[in-house]
């Protein structure tokens, strides 16, 4: 398709603005202006609206395609949170309105959402308080490492490492480095497990923290969970918990009962909110009680005649994580979903997701490898190394798959191992969704043998082939400008 | 009902074939030990239950207010084909697009977005989005440090104290040396920035137009702060690109700024969107996803994400952030706003905010007591000296239905009587009026 630039027609109009009803205002002087107006089009509303219709039909989502996305929980986004989500009475409330002198009295139902929203997510995880104010899971990561480097600052400790397993998610490593720490990698031991006695070894009363995702990125829960945390608070050291995976433990186990200190959730995980083509996420971190004074402000705090304010006076506070309180629109359709499903739907929910992936890592057990092939949690990891003895890789898998409708799987993560698919189904498909896609990914592992230059030309039904990625690296084209013209 | 599809057959049958005989089962390797002390999450109700109960908590929020309260975010009119584009599923219910073939139309409009930011700030390149211009601004700062190896940075405090402070939270561990230097009169003070300017210093950061609201021409600082070898950062409102100078005219290596003026709506704070457009030779060192344009086996152009070997997923430790989620279905909003209204609309809007601007100082400096501060040219948003305490006045309009402005003694010692004023182009004439009397009676009471 044409760029929307490429569309431009000079003299046409996409919105009607207001006639001025106040004289124009006297010309700044010339220093301050820009020489030329920026080249954005001008085009009608209608062909906007085309444009951007038409590009939403080339995407997979959700609502179209079963998606698989593994780490990443993929499951409906109820319609009615959107809703809620739109209401005048949330959009239109300028987020300084309750900082202002009497100003809490006018955004009183907003700070019960995000009041109301931290007090259930303290009793899901376990944790003792909650901040609202991270903007993504990674956002909530950084912010828990921050917490964890106050609290030790406070207590004079000078603590250097954080360690991280080598199957833990990139932004767990990245997060302690941007915080100011050396991340020490332990290996993944041969059932799947982070090596016991690497980690041990590792301990020192220079770590800060440990961070893990549990279940880990294999899907497996780490029944010595406890015995890793009660290791780690020897040394003084604190928990931080990954709560990317925690679609697989809603009542069955929660992260402060079994030690950890620190935790983020996705909201747009687990609970449901869209995940908007790459974001807004929502990425609110729970902390223990020895951590409450660190949290970010301000802090939501309910007066003695029950009415929200808003708290500054925290000294030990991180400081501001965000501008304000977090993504509330996103924390508002969270909220929503939690109050939908109650104990009994969340509880379910995360039984039918555990119940999909372990379906799918039955079914395809024989078809292709599973290196860790043993009850998983919300997950479930393949390997396409029988493939890649006819050349099909774990890319190919999934650019076949995408010319049979599917989003594919993630692939090449956890990088530990090789040619990896991670397949998520998530409680919200059916069971015939699931048995048609393990259908096809039967079809594939058998076409590997008998045809595999079927799957290494896919995809061939959308609108473009497989892209050149090393020229798109090599020779940067950024952005519109002379961009390289369609055959 | 909660979405899960199963039936008690499908359940049998998937146990079943999983070879064991209950849920239960499954959560083996989780030991009675480790189960849950509590749960105690309320029963679930139904949609209309839960929407009836949300929709009270939304009535209990007063959104009837005439709004000159901005402070950095502002009430924008949201052009209706935004929400019906952006709500479109295909977009909102997919995600980053990692598998390029079947997400062109996400990396197409962000390619777009991509393009419109650079065109609005003047600059080479952009990113994805970021999360809002308090992170946008703490990114470009660590882009400079990693950048010159250098570790002050000279901070105007006309930028926004809230991404100041946000600044300072999120360096509080790398022993970063911070020079605030004042505003004089409402403008950056050369004198302070070139004392504290040397060899040391990775960048100097300002805000255009800077918190007061006042515009100015920075081309001068940018020129001296490359003379040291340091990089010129600004922040930007988006809106004012309609017509004012941008960073790049004034030789500014990174621009940053919070996108929600680009049609999306304050909801009290979030989802928001941080932009960021810098020069090309920085690109590598560029925080979050990016989109580049290449071809595809047959030579058509097509769009993928680009550049990754920056990113925590394939560098971990070493990435240039930690970022994996962005704000993507805001930069889309933003694309969509900004091509309707266009490159001739928004400098229309631009215009039309500017004169609304004028008018309301012309109206507010005729209440007795009332001081405009003319020392700069402002844009959108101006700063009003009272005869008392402004959060007392500000309180007291609320009254009379106004959210009348930012009291900056909020934000800044011993301007308690001040005032920051903000309009957009929502506001009407009458309103401007309106406010001018309430204000006056207020005064006088």
């Amino acid at each position: 398709m044409r760029l929307i630039f490429e569309k431009n027609v000079e003299g046409r109009r996409g919105f009607k603005m207001q006639s001025p009803d106040v004289p124009p205002a006297k010309k700044l002087d010339a220093k301050y202006l820009r020489k030329d107006p920026p080249n954005i089009p001008n085009i009608s509303e209608l062909d906007v609206v085309r444009h951007y219709t038409n590009l939403s039909r080339l995407n997979y989502s959700v609502d179209t395609n079963f998606y698989p996305l593994g780490s990443c929980t993929m499951k409906y986004n109820p319609k009615f949170t959107e809703t809620l989500a739109n209401l005048d009475g949330f959009t239109a409330v300028h987020p300084l309105l309750p900082q202002l002198s009497g100003g809490g009295a006018l955004a009183q139902g907003a700070l019960e959402v995000l009041y109301n929203t931290k007090k259930i997510l303290c009793e899901i995880t376990g944790m003792a308080g909650f901040t609202s104010q991270p903007l993504a899971g990674a956002h909530g990561e950084l912010t828990g490492v921050m917490l964890i480097a106050a609290y030790h600052k406070h207590n004079g400790s000078r603590r250097k490492y954080i360690i991280v397993p080598d199957s833990s998610h990139g932004t767990n490593p990245a997060s302690a480095a941007i915080a100011g720490y050396q991340v020490i990698v332990i290996p993944t031991d041969k059932d799947g497990y982070m090596d016991m006695a690497e980690f041990k070894n590792s301990l020192s009363d220079e770590v800060a923290a440990v961070m893990l995702t549990c279940p880990d990125t294999l899907g497996i829960f780490n029944p010595r969970i406890k015995e890793i945390a009660d290791l780690a608070h020897g040394v003084g050291a604190l928990m931080y918990y990954d709560g990317a995976n925690l679609n697989a433990i809603l009542g069955k186990c929660r992260p402060g009962d079994l030690g950890f200190d620190v935790i983020h959730i996705n909201l747009h995980k687990t609970f449901a909110t869209p995940h908007g083509g790459g974001g807004p996420g929502s990425g609110p971190v729970g902390v223990c009680e020895k951590l409450t004074d660190f949290l970010p402000i301000p802090r939501i705090v309910k007066r003695p005649d029950g009415t929200l304010a808003l708290d500054y006076h925290r000294f030990k506070s991180i400081g501001y994580i965000a501008p304000f309180y977090g993504n509330f629109g996103v924390i508002l359709k969270a909220y929503a979903y939690i109050l939908l499903l109650g104990k009994k739907g969340l509880i379910e929910a995360s039984e039918n997701a555990v119940l999909g992936a372990n379906y799918c890592r039955t079914k395809l057990r024989g078809y292709y490898d599973i290196p860790f092939d043993r009850i998983c949690m919300h997950e479930c990891v393949l390997s396409a190394s029988k493939q890649i003895k006819n050349g099909v890789h774990a890319l190919d898998i999934a650019k076949y798959l995408i010319d049979k409708g599917y989003h594919p799987p993630t692939i090449y993560f956890p990088l530990i191992v090789k040619e990896s698919i991670m397949i998520e189904p998530t409680e919200t498909e059916s069971k015939e969704t699931l048995d048609r896609f393990i259908d096809t990914m039967i079809e594939i592992a058998r076409l590997a043998e008998s045809d595999p230059d079927v799957i290494k030309n896919a995809p061939i039904t959308r609108p473009v082939k497989r892209l050149d990625e090393t020229k798109a690296a090599r020779e940067p084209d950024l952005r519109w400008k002379n961009s390289i013209k369609s055959k | 009902m909660n979405y899960v599809p199963h039936t008690e057959e499908d359940r049998a049958e998937m146990l079943k074939a999983i070879g064991v005989k209950s849920i239960d089962d499954l959560f083996i390797d989780i030991s009675p030990a480790l189960r849950p002390k509590s749960f105690d999450i309320p029963e679930g109700k139904s949609e209309f239950e839960v929407c009836r109960y949300i929709k009270k908590l939304a009535s209990k929020n007063a959104t009837d207010l005439i709004s000159f309260l901005g402070a950095g975010f502002y009430d924008h009119y949201i052009p209706a084909a935004v929400d019906a584009l952006a709500s479109r599923s295909e977009f909102y219910t997919a995600y980053t697009p990692y598998q390029p073939e079947s997400s062109q139309g996400w990396l197409q409009s962000i390619y777009e977005y991509q393009t419109a930011i650079c065109e609005l700030l003047g600059l080479d390149v952009s990113n994805a989005s970021l999360y809002d211009g308090g992170t946008a601004l703490y990114e470009a700062a660590m882009m400079a440090i990693r950048l010159t190896g250098r570790k002050k940075i000279i901070v105007d405090q006309g930028v926004n104290l809230i991404y100041r402070t946000m600044l300072y939270t999120y360096t509080s561990n790398l022993s970063i040396e911070f020079v605030e230097t004042p505003v004089v009169h409402g403008q950056s003070s050369r004198e302070a920035i070139l004392k504290h300017l040397d060899g040391n210093t990775a960048a100097v950061i300002l805000q255009n137009p800077n918190f007061f609201g006042a515009i100015d021409d920075y081309t001068d600082i940018a020129s001296k702060v490359h003379e040291v070898g340091a990089l010129a950062i600004q922040s930007v409102y988006p809106i004012s690109m309609g017509i004012l100078k941008t960073p790049g005219e004034m030789g500014f290596d990174i621009a940053t700024g919070e996108g929600q003026s680009l049609g999306l709506p304050l909801s009290f704070g979030g989802p928001y969107l941080g932009f960021i457009a810098a020069k090309k030779e920085l690109v590598r060192q560029m925080p979050g996803r990016i989109v580049g344009a290449t071809v595809d086996k047959d030579g058509k152009r097509g769009y993928v994400l680009t550049l990754q070997t920056r990113e925590q997923h394939i560098r971990r430790e070493k990435a240039t952030s930690n970022i994996c989620s962005n704000e993507a279905l805001c930069a889309l909003r933003a694309v969509i706003y900004l091509s309707l209204i266009g490159k001739t609309g928004l400098k229309e809007m631009a215009e039309l905010i500017y004169s609304k601007t004028e008018f309301a100082k012309s109206v507010l400096e005729k209440i007795p007591g009332v001081t405009v501060k003319r020392s700069s040219p402002t844009f959108n948003e101006f700063t009003i000296c009272l005869p008392k305490n402004a959060d007392d006045v500000a309180h007291k309009m609320v009254e009379k239905g106004f959210a009348a402005g930012f009291p900056l003694g909020r934000f800044y010692k011993g301007m308690e009587n001040y005032l920051l004023v903000a309009v957009t182009e929502k506001r009407t004439r009458e309103e401007i009026l309106k406010l001018g009397d309430s204000l006056e009676a207020v005064l006088c009471d």
